[in-house]
């Protein structure tokens, strides 16, 4: 029964906590709109779920989520000053990158960062999802990206899945 | 309202609007379409981060306690800007939308990553 009505507890609190948040109010008709939200919610969505590994080591996860921030914040100067350089001098290029981390949600993680992070967006990953495709806006040694990448964001990902 | 919680909102405002500007500027003056997408999914999650934390700062101010919406809502963003760069860069592959003449490797998207 608790199963069949809350098919993912942490997923239902997490609704219910936002919901609250966002109306910044803890009245009973919110926590009676919220509950029911947070029951509805994820008995509709849940047959989208695949099932993919917990974070395992969440103090690390923690630590590359402040990493990745950082990171942000270095690409957006990066970016900027691309942007009002001459474009003559940009070189753009698409890169490949043999990934050896598995597992959708892990692989989506890494990809979202890529994306999040200096002049690079992540385009495509192959069928048997062992490569992904990256656009760069502005190359300048492709075997350092490369290693940048798979030292600075799939290690820890490997570890902080586990997989 | 005292003068440095103004001086300090008037600061995160003023850096967002410039790095939002930036990321409109990079929509137009960039070569394709590949480029063009670098700079809204950058420019813009900085430029939005600085409005929102401008807009933290003096709601906390105002209403006399720590306002959290702003960082639910950089939450979302952060979730959801590389999913719609990821979705548009892959239906632009899809559609084999031209790229800038300078682009390197472009034999990588000739090579098709799916089997028909």
């Amino acid at each position: 029964m608790r199963k069949l009505l809350l098919p993912t507890p942490g997923h239902s609190l997490l609704l219910f906590v936002v919901w609250l948040l966002l109306n910044k109010s803890v009245s009973p008709g919110h926590i009676l709109l919220g509950a029911l939200l947070a029951i509805l919610i994820p008995l509709l969505t849940n047959r989208l779920r695949n099932p993919h590994p917990g974070i395992r080591r969440p103090v690390k996860a923690l630590l590359y989520l402040f990493r990745v921030l950082g990171d942000i914040l270095v690409a957006n100067l990066q970016v900027a000053r691309l942007i009002i350089r001459p474009h003559m001098a940009l070189r753009p290029s698409f890169v490949e990158v043999p990934l050896d981390i598995s597992g959708d949600l892990p692989i989506t993680v890494l990809a979202s960062t890529i994306t999040l992070t200096p002049g690079t967006v992540s385009a495509d990953v192959s069928d048997d999802r062992s490569r992904l495709l990256l656009h760069v806006l502005h190359l300048e040694d492709e075997e350092e990206l490369i290693s940048t990448i798979k030292t600075r964001y799939e290690k820890p990902l490997k570890e902080i899945f586990a997989c | 309202m005292p003068f440095w919680i103004e001086l300090i909102v008037s600061l995160f405002l003023l850096v967002g609007g410039v790095f939002v500007l930036l990321g409109s500027v990079g929509l137009a003056r960039l070569p394709d379409f590949y480029t063009r997408l670098h700079a809204p999914t950058k420019a813009t999650t900085l430029g939005v981060g600085c409005l929102l934390i401008g807009s933290m700062v003096l709601s906390t101010w105002s209403s006399g306690s720590l306002s959290i919406y702003e960082v639910l809502i950089t939450i979302f963003l952060l979730i959801t800007a590389p999913v719609s760069a990821h979705m548009l860069a892959k239906s632009g592959l899809h559609h084999r939308l031209e790229h800038a003449k300078q682009t390197g490797h472009p034999e990588l998207i000739e090579e098709p990553l799916h089997k028909e």
